[in-house]
C-alpha cells in the first residue's frame, strides 16, 4: 500500500510536471507564432493563442501579457484600424493579467494602448489619452524603477513630441540612454518579456 | 497492485493513441456576413483558432469528452456551444449577434451639430474650436454662425436659423431655459452672449428637429452643458484695453468639490477714443460682471452644480434723427441681470438616471430716448406721427423661475426611455411712459417623453412627444417628434427627422392681447453625414412649414390688432465639410447654406422673404498653429448674399387695415474676414508655473462696408442704411493663469 501511495504521488507529480511542460510548450508555440507573424491576421492568431492559454491556466499572467503585446503590435502596424476597440482589448487583458500579478510590464502595455488611442486625434485626445499614457508610465516606474521597457517607451514619447512642445531628440537622448543601460543590465528570465533592446538602441542612434 | 498497473497501462496506451480531432466551421453574423478574426476557443484548453477573412476556422485537438466551444469577436455577443469530442472530425458553425454599443451605435445627426470632446459621430467641433474661431472674440454665437443654417446677422443679436427670427432660437444651460442669453442691446447693434465658451464642455446647435425634451423654440435650440469639476485649482487674470478680469477656482483636496469666483470689468472709453464710432456715445459702455460657481460630486458619482452670474451695464448713444435734419435721438440703456442655475444629475441604480434643474433669473432694462437739438438739449416737439414714440422712458422687468426633472431608464440593450416635466413661472412687466403699463404672468407646464430605440448598431429611432400648457394664452398643445438614423458604409449615415414645434407669442405681442394661440412650425429634415478620422462631410435638406404666426393689422397710426393669421415656409440645402487631413497642420471647415423662405407675419402685408434671410450664406474657417513661432493663426471668412429690406407704410386713406410696401430692395452682399492670433510663449515649458497667452483679433480685416438693411423716415422719403458702429473691432489682451498648466490645452489644440 505504501508503495502504491508512493507511486500515486509519483504519478501526480509526473502529471503536474506534464502540465507545466504543456504550458511551456504552448507558450513556445505562441512565441513561434509571434516570431513568424507578418500580417495583422497572424498577430491576431498569436494573440488568441496566448489568450486561450491564459484562460485555461488562470494563474499565469504572462499569457495575457503576450496576448496584449500582440494586440499592441497590431495597433502599431495598423494605425487605420479601430484604435479604441484594440486598446480596449489590450486594457481588458491587462486587467486580467494584473488580477494575477501586478507588475511594471503590464503598465508598458497600458502605456502603449493609451498612446495608440491618443495618436488617432492628438488634438482632441491629448488631454485624456496622453495623460492616461503618462500615468501608466509613472505607475509602472513606481512598481519597478529599473524597467528598461518603460524608459524606452518614455524616450519614444519624448522623441515623437515636437521640440517646441518639450520633446525632441536632445531631450529623448538621456532617457533612451538610460533604457539602453538598463537593457544591458537586465537578467533574462525564461518566458519573461525581453523586447525593446534593439528598438531602444536604434532610437538612441537616431538621437546622436 | 495488478489492477493499478492495468490502469497505468491503459492510461499510457490511451495517451499513445492520442487521436487528433479536427474541429472546423464558419462564423457569420446575423446578416450572414463572415466575422473575420472571430476567436474560437475550446474552453479550459489551449486549443482554438481565429476565423479567416471568409469566416472559416479550423483547429485540431487531442481533448476528448464534453467541452464548451466559445466564439467571441469585438462588437458581438459571445456565443457558446456544448460539444462532445469523440474520434471524428466535427463541423460547427456559429452565428454571432451584434452587440449594441453606445459609442459605435448610430446617432441622429439630422438637424444637429454637436461640439464637445466626446467620441460620438455627431461631434463636428471641439470646445476649443469654439474658442478659436477667427474674429469670433470667444463668443459662442459667433462660432455657431460658422455652421450651416445660421444667418450672418450683424444688426441684432441672436441666432437666425433657417428663415426663423432670433426669438425662435432658445438657449438652454444644463436643461433649463435661459431668458436673456445676450447682453441687452441698443438698436441696430448686436450684443454678445453673456456666457463664455469656457463654461461649457458640450454644445449642441440644433438647426431643427430637436428633441422632445426641449420646447418653445420654433426654429432652433442651442443646448449647452456646463463643465464639471476643474482639473486643478487656478487663479487667472486678463488684461486688455477694454476689459480686465480676475478669477479664482479652488478644487478641494479630495477632488470632490470646487468653488470659484470671477469678476469682469468692461470699459470702452479708451477704445472708443482711439477707434472712432459712428454713433456719438454720450455714455460710454461700461459693464460689471461677476459670477460664482459651486460644484460637487455626490457619493454615487452624481454631480450637483450651481452657477450664478450678475451683470450691470450702462450705455448711451446719440444718432441723427431720421425724420428731421437738425434733431438727434439720444438713447440710453441701463441693464441689471442676475442669472442662477442649479442642476443635479444622479445615477439612481438599476439603469435609472435623474437630471434635476432649477433656475431663477431676473433682468431689468431701463430704456430712455429723447429727441435732442444740435446742442444736445431736449427738443420740444408737438406730438406728430413721426415723433410718436421717440420720447420715452421704458422700464422692462423680466423674471423667470423654473424647475425641471428628467428621468432616464436603460431598457433592453442600449435603448433608453426618458421622461419628465418642467414648470416655468415668468413675469414680464413693462411700463411705457407711465401710460402703457402691462404686467404679464405665465405659468407654463410641460410633460415630455422620449425613447431611443436601437434596432441594431446601424439603425436607431428616437420617438418622443411633448405636452405643453401656457396659462397666459390658456392653451395646450401636443408636439410629436420622430427621428431615425441608419448607418451606410464606413462612417456614413443617413438620418431623418420630423417634428412639430410650438412657441407662445412674444411678450411684446401679448402686451396688446392675450387672445392668441401658439405659433407653429413643422420640420422635415433629411441628412447624410460621412465621418472619417480627420474629415467630416454633411449634406442636409429641410422643409419647414410655419403656421399661426402672429400678425398685426393697423387700426390707426398708434394701435394695431393682433391675431394668428400668419404663415410661411422655409426650405433649403446645407453643406458642411471639415478637413484636418489634406494639408498638414492646417484645419479648416466650410459651410454653405441655401435658403428659400417666405413668411407673412408681424406687419408684413403678404408672404415675403423676411429681411433677416439671405438666400446664400457661406463660411470658411481656417486654423493653423505655427509651432516655431508658438503662435496660432485663425481666419474666418463669411459671406452672404444681400437680404431684402422693406418699408411698410400705413396709409390711412386706402381703407384696408394693412400695411403696404412703400419701398423695397435688396442690400448688397455681405463679406467679413475675421482674423485672430494667439501667441503662447509657455508652449513646451512643461514645468512653467504661469501660463500666459496673448490674443489679438480683428473683425472685417478687408474693411468691407456692411449694410444690414435700411431705416426709413416716417414719410418714407429719407432712407438710411443700417451699418455697424465701426468698420472693424480690434481686440488685444493678455491672459495669465497660475496653478494649472494650461499649456496642455494649447498643445491639444495644435499638435
Amino acid at each position: 500500500m505504501k508503495k502504491m501511495i508512493f507511486s500515486l504521488m509519483l504519478f501526480v507529480s509526473v502529471t503536474a510536471m506534464a502540465q507545466s511542460d504543456k504550458y511551456e510548450a504552448a507558450m513556445k508555440k505562441g512565441f513561434a507564432a509571434m516570431d513568424s507573424a507578418k500580417t495583422v491576421m497572424d498577430w491576431q492568431n498569436a494573440a488568441a493563442m496566448f489568450e486561450r492559454i491564459g484562460d485555461a491556466e488562470k494563474t499565469q499572467w504572462l499569457p495575457y501579457y503576450y496576448a496584449g503585446l500582440a494586440y499592441s503590435t497590431i495597433g502599431w502596424m495598423n494605425p487605420k484600424g479601430d484604435a479604441d476597440a484594440n486598446a480596449d482589448k489590450i486594457k481588458a487583458l491587462c486587467d486580467k493579467a494584473e488580477a494575477i500579478e501586478k507588475n511594471a510590464e503590464i503598465y508598458s502595455l497600458r502605456n502603449m494602448a493609451a498612446t495608440q488611442q491618443m495618436i488617432v486625434d492628438p488634438q482632441s485626445r491629448w488631454a485624456s489619452y496622453g495623460q492616461e499614457a503618462a500615468a501608466a508610465l509613472q505607475k509602472g516606474m513606481e512598481l519597478d524603477p529599473n524597467n528598461p521597457r518603460l524608459y524606452y517607451l518614455q524616450g519614444m514619447s519624448v522623441f515623437g513630441t515636437p521640440e517646441q512642445f518639450g520633446g525632441g531628440k536632445e531631450k529623448a537622448k538621456p532617457i533612451l540612454q538610460k533604457a539602453v543601460d538598463l537593457f544591458k543590465a537586465e537578467q533574462p528570465k525564461p518566458m519573461y518579456p525581453h523586447w525593446g533592446q534593439k528598438q531602444a538602441e536604434d532610437a538612441l542612434a537616431q538621437c546622436q | 497492485m495488478r489492477k493499478f498497473i492495468m490502469f497505468m497501462v491503459l492510461l499510457t496506451t490511451g495517451a499513445q493513441l492520442f487521436a487528433q480531432v479536427t474541429i472546423s466551421g464558419k462564423v457569420k453574423d446575423n446578416r450572414g456576413r463572415p466575422v473575420t478574426a472571430a476567436t474560437i476557443t475550446l474552453k479550459d484548453t489551449y486549443d482554438g483558432a481565429i476565423a479567416d477573412s471568409m469566416g472559416n476556422y479550423r483547429f485540431t485537438t487531442t481533448e476528448k469528452g464534453s467541452f464548451l466551444l466559445q466564439f467571441t469577436s469585438t462588437g458581438y455577443k459571445s456565443f457558446e456551444q456544448q460539444i462532445t469530442i469523440g474520434n471524428t472530425a466535427m463541423v460547427i458553425d456559429a452565428v454571432l449577434k451584434e452587440e449594441l454599443n453606445e459609442l459605435k451605435a448610430v446617432t441622429v445627426t439630422a438637424g444637429s451639430f454637436a461640439a464637445g470632446d466626446n467620441k460620438r459621430a455627431a461631434t463636428v467641433l471641439t470646445s476649443l474650436d469654439v474658442l478659436t474661431v477667427g474674429g469670433g472674440n470667444a463668443d459662442i454665437t459667433s462660432a455657431v454662425k460658422t455652421l450651416p443654417g445660421a444667418q450672418q446677422i450683424g444688426e441684432q443679436e441672436g441666432l437666425f436659423v433657417r428663415g426663423g427670427t432670433g426669438a425662435e432660437t432658445k438657449q438652454f444651460i444644463d436643461g433649463t431655459l435661459v431668458n436673456n442669453p445676450y447682453y441687452s442691446s441698443v438698436p441696430d447693434i448686436a450684443s454678445r452672449g453673456r456666457f463664455l465658451p469656457m463654461l461649457f464642455k458640450g454644445t449642441v446647435f440644433s438647426t431643427g428637429g430637436y428633441s422632445a425634451l426641449y420646447g418653445q423654440a420654433l426654429s432652433s435650440a442651442l443646448i449647452l452643458e456646463s463643465i464639471d469639476l476643474p482639473e486643478k485649482s487656478t487663479a487667472s487674470l486678463g488684461i486688455s484695453p477694454i476689459v480686465v478680469n480676475g478669477g479664482f477656482q479652488q478644487l478641494a483636496k479630495n477632488k470632490k468639490s470646487s468653488w470659484g469666483v470671477n469678476y469682469n470689468y468692461v470699459n470702452l472709453i479708451a477704445y472708443f477714443s482711439v477707434v472712432k464710432q459712428t454713433p456719438d456715445y454720450f455714455k460710454m459702455p461700461v459693464f460689471h460682471n461677476a459670477d460664482a460657481n459651486f460644484r460637487f460630486k455626490t457619493k454615487s458619482g452624481g454631480m450637483i452644480k450651481y452657477y450664478t452670474t450678475f451683470a450691470k451695464g450702462n450705455v448711451g448713444l446719440r444718432r441723427a434723427d431720421i425724420d428731421s435734419l437738425e434733431l438727434k435721438d439720444a438713447f440710453g440703456l441701463k441693464n441689471i441681470n442676475w442669472y442662477n442655475n442649479l442642476s443635479w444629475r444622479e445615477n439612481l441604480g438599476h439603469g435609472w438616471k435623474m437630471n434635476l434643474g432649477a433656475g431663477y433669473s431676473t433682468n431689468t432694462d431701463d430704456l430712455t430716448q429723447e429727441i435732442q437739438d444740435q446742442q444736445n438739449k431736449p427738443a420740444y416737439i408737438v406730438d406728430q406721427p413721426w415723433s410718436f414714440g421717440k420720447n420715452f422712458v421704458i422700464k422692462n422687468k423680466q423674471e423667470l423661475s423654473q424647475i425641471r426633472a428628467v428621468f432616464e431608464k436603460k431598457m433592453f440593450g442600449i435603448s433608453t426611455v426618458r421622461f419628465g416635466g418642467e414648470y416655468m413661472y415668468s413675469v414680464n412687466n413693462t411700463n411705457f411712459n407711465d401710460t402703457f403699463i402691462s404686467n404679464l404672468q405665465d405659468h407654463y407646464e410641460a410633460l415630455f417623453a422620449e425613447t431611443d430605440i436601437y434596432i441594431t448598431n446601424d439603425l436607431a429611432a428616437k420617438i418622443g412627444g411633448r405636452f405643453e400648457h401656457s396659462s397666459i394664452i390658456n392653451k395646450a398643445n401636443i408636439a410629436p417628434r420622430i427621428s431615425l438614423a441608419y448607418k451606410v458604409g464606413k462612417g456614413g449615415q443617413i438620418s431623418a427627422a420630423y417634428g412639430i414645434f410650438y412657441q407662445k407669442p412674444e411678450y411684446t405681442e401679448l402686451a396688446y392681447t392675450t387672445a392668441l394661440g401658439y405659433t407653429k412650425a413643422t420640420h422635415y429634415i433629411l441628412n447624410y453625414q460621412k465621418n472619417t478620422n480627420d474629415r467630416i462631410f454633411r449634406i442636409e435638406g429641410f422643409y419647414k412649414q410655419y403656421d399661426a404666426l402672429v400678425k398685426s393689422y393697423p387700426i390707426n397710426f398708434y394701435y394695431s390688432r393682433f391675431d394668428n393669421g400668419g404663415s410661411g415656409y422655409a426650405k433649403g440645402i446645407e453643406l458642411f465639410f471639415r478637413d484636418k487631413k489634406t494639408i498638414k497642420n492646417l484645419d479648416y471647415w466650410v459651410s454653405y447654406s441655401y435658403l428659400d423662405t417666405k413668411r407673412d407675419f408681424m406687419n408684413y402685408p403678404e408672404q415675403l422673404q423676411p429681411d433677416f434671410a439671405a438666400n446664400h450664406t457661406a463660411s470658411l474657417v481656417v486654423k493653423r498653429f505655427v509651432i516655431n513661432w508658438k503662435t496660432g493663426f485663425n481666419f474666418t471668412y463669411s459671406y452672404a448674399t444681400g437680404r431684402p429690406y422693406y418699408n411698410f407704410m400705413y396709409n390711412n386713406d386706402n381703407g384696408t387695415s394693412k400695411f403696404s410696401i412703400a419701398d423695397q430692395g435688396k442690400t448688397k452682399d455681405y463679406h467679413n474676414l475675421g482674423f485672430s492670433m494667439n501667441y503662447v510663449p509657455s508652449v513646451g515649458k512643461t514645468n512653467s508655473k504661469v501660463f500666459w497667452v496673448i490674443v489679438a483679433s480683428v473683425t472685417n480685416v478687408l474693411g468691407y462696408d456692411a449694410v444690414y438693411g435700411y431705416n426709413y423716415s416716417q414719410d418714407g422719403t429719407n432712407k438710411v442704411p443700417v451699418t455697424p458702429p465701426a468698420k472693424r473691432f480690434f481686440f488685444i489682451g493678455a491672459f495669465f493663469s497660475w496653478g494649472v498648466d494650461r499649456t496642455q490645452d494649447a498643445i491639444n489644440g495644435n499638435l
